[in-house]
């Protein structure tokens, strides 16, 4: 093992890092945000909405990542829409994202019994404060477990941002290989740095479910 | 009959085919307790979620007050306030501490300040022998402490009338004995209520009226409980309750 070319490579993998790490983010938020409507879409009923919904839905959850992608960034400048490598790893995390956490959280809210929105009902709140106060932190806080292991899914698949020419992790060490063929360093360097960032995610996200589904199931 | 707090006028309440509620009419004056019993599917349960408009009626209608209420009116949420309801399944919220679970509706609906509602809350609590549990969760408790926990979550809001929906049939008989001795307070300091239960020593104890009901009709009414629970006139009530007896 070659530790002096290691180091000299570090700053390389920190540059990469940083990049996946905002755009990594930047898609888990997004897709947070799609699931959380795609999910109350569809728990309300809303004619119309859910059945865009569902057709989203299956759609992204049924295309591997990395065609979404390519779609993306090779096929949508064929009709005139260019968009940065950037901005296609944020949509394309964040689109298929949302599909996975809009089953997560849809399936959170389908847990809990409707008799928890009616006896809410039934103390006079009405059924969006119901919603908000009753049912919803009651799903959010069974799904943890689920959007957890969703924001680690979707930080991984990070590693075909490589594909569309962002230089990520795993484009870094790609091409450091290519270039000097330390295979077994930066391959090394790669699986530190993968867990330098979704440990802490995994840490973390332990805690936040402990902390959250304490009241329900105690310590 | 002019001045009932609630009036139900021929209601009707199916499932497809199936007939739950068959033109039901009945009156509830205030400060009157009224008690609703009857076979298994008879529509006990139904008719309590009628009145508080959780499920949707096929005709006839619900008075309170002399205003309608209405599923689908806006004003429905409003309507509720003034009917307190209590279900079989105590369903606390899991997610919030006993004081937050009673807190939450006078906070959020009410619009009151918390430390007015939180001192009348300690006060009910007290009341009904669970102010040492006011920051414990609901999985902390015991079936029949959860269920007096939701009569105090009912009470806050000061409903016109109460609903209790068999609120002692998933607890163990100790346990119904201190649910149903909170309900007892509640009628001897005049609370308007309609009860289904199973309990009929109970419901003679408590009940100014008593209606015995059987596909969703009233076969027989009692303004004389001891009377009725003694000696039924009509002979499926007799049978009704000699199920009772061992």
């Amino acid at each position: 093992m070659d530790f002096e070319a290691m180091r000299e490579y570090l700053p390389l993998f920190k540059d990469a890092l940083a990049l996946t790490v905002r755009i990594g983010w930047q898609g888990v938020l997004l897709a947070f945000l799609i699931g959380i409507a795609c999910a109350i879409i569809q728990h309300m009923r809303l004619p119309v909405l859910r059945t865009v919904a569902a057709v989203y839905i299956e759609l992204f959850r049924n295309t591997p990542l990395l065609v979404q992608l390519f779609f993306l960034y090779f096929a949508l400048p064929k009709i005139g829409l260019r968009i940065s490598a950037e901005l296609c790893g944020v949509l394309g995390l964040g689109l298929l994202g949302g599909a996975y956490m809009a089953e997560t959280i849809r399936s959170g809210l389908e847990s809990i019994a409707p008799i928890q929105s009616e006896s809410a009902q039934s103390l006079g709140m009405t059924g969006m404060q119901a919603f908000r106060y009753v049912i919803l932190p009651q799903a959010v806080s069974r799904s943890v477990p689920g959007l957890i292991a969703n924001v680690i899914f979707l930080l991984k698949e990070t590693s075909v941002f490589s594909t569309v020419s962002l230089m990520d992790l795993m484009f870094t060490a790609k091409d450091l290989i290519g270039m000097y063929a330390k295979t077994m360093e930066c391959l090394t360097l790669l699986v530190v740095f993968y867990l330098i960032m979704l440990l802490p995610v995994s840490v973390l996200g332990s805690l936040v479910e402990r902390r959250l589904r304490h009241a329900e199931f105690g310590p | 009959m002019e001045n009932a707090l609630l009036e139900i006028k021929d209601l009707k309440k199916a499932y497809g085919e199936h007939v739950v509620l068959d033109d039901l009419s009945l009156a509830v004056n205030k400060g009157e307790v009224v008690v609703v019993i009857g076979p298994s599917g008879c529509g006990k349960s139904t008719l309590l979620r009628c009145i508080n408009a959780l499920e949707d009626i096929q005709g006839g209608q619900v008075l309170l007050d002399g205003q309608p209420v209405l599923r689908q009116a806006k004003n429905i949420s409003r309507t509720r306030q003034k009917i307190g309801m209590v279900f079989q399944s105590y369903d606390l919220f899991p997610h919030k501490t006993i004081l937050d679970n009673i807190l939450l509706a006078p906070m959020k609906v009410q619009k009151r300040p918390r430390a007015q509602a939180e001192a009348e809350a300690l006060e009910l609590l007290d009341r009904v022998g669970l102010a040492d549990r006011k920051d414990d969760y609901p999985r902390q408790l015991s079936g029949g402490q959860k269920q007096r926990i939701a009569i105090v979550r009912a009470l806050i809001m000061h409903p016109e009338i109460l609903l209790l929906d068999e609120i002692t049939a998933a607890l163990d008989p100790e346990m119904v004995h201190e649910v149903l001795q909170v309900v007892l307070d509640l009628a001897k300091n005049g609370s308007t209520m309609l009860i289904v239960t199973h309990e009929m020593t109970f419901a003679r104890a408590i009940a100014d009226r008593v209606l015995f009901l059987e596909g969703g009709r009233i076969v027989e009414e009692s303004a004389d409980p001891k009377a009725f629970f003694a000696r039924p006139a009509t002979e499926r009530a007799r049978q009704f309750l000699r199920t009772f007896e061992y």
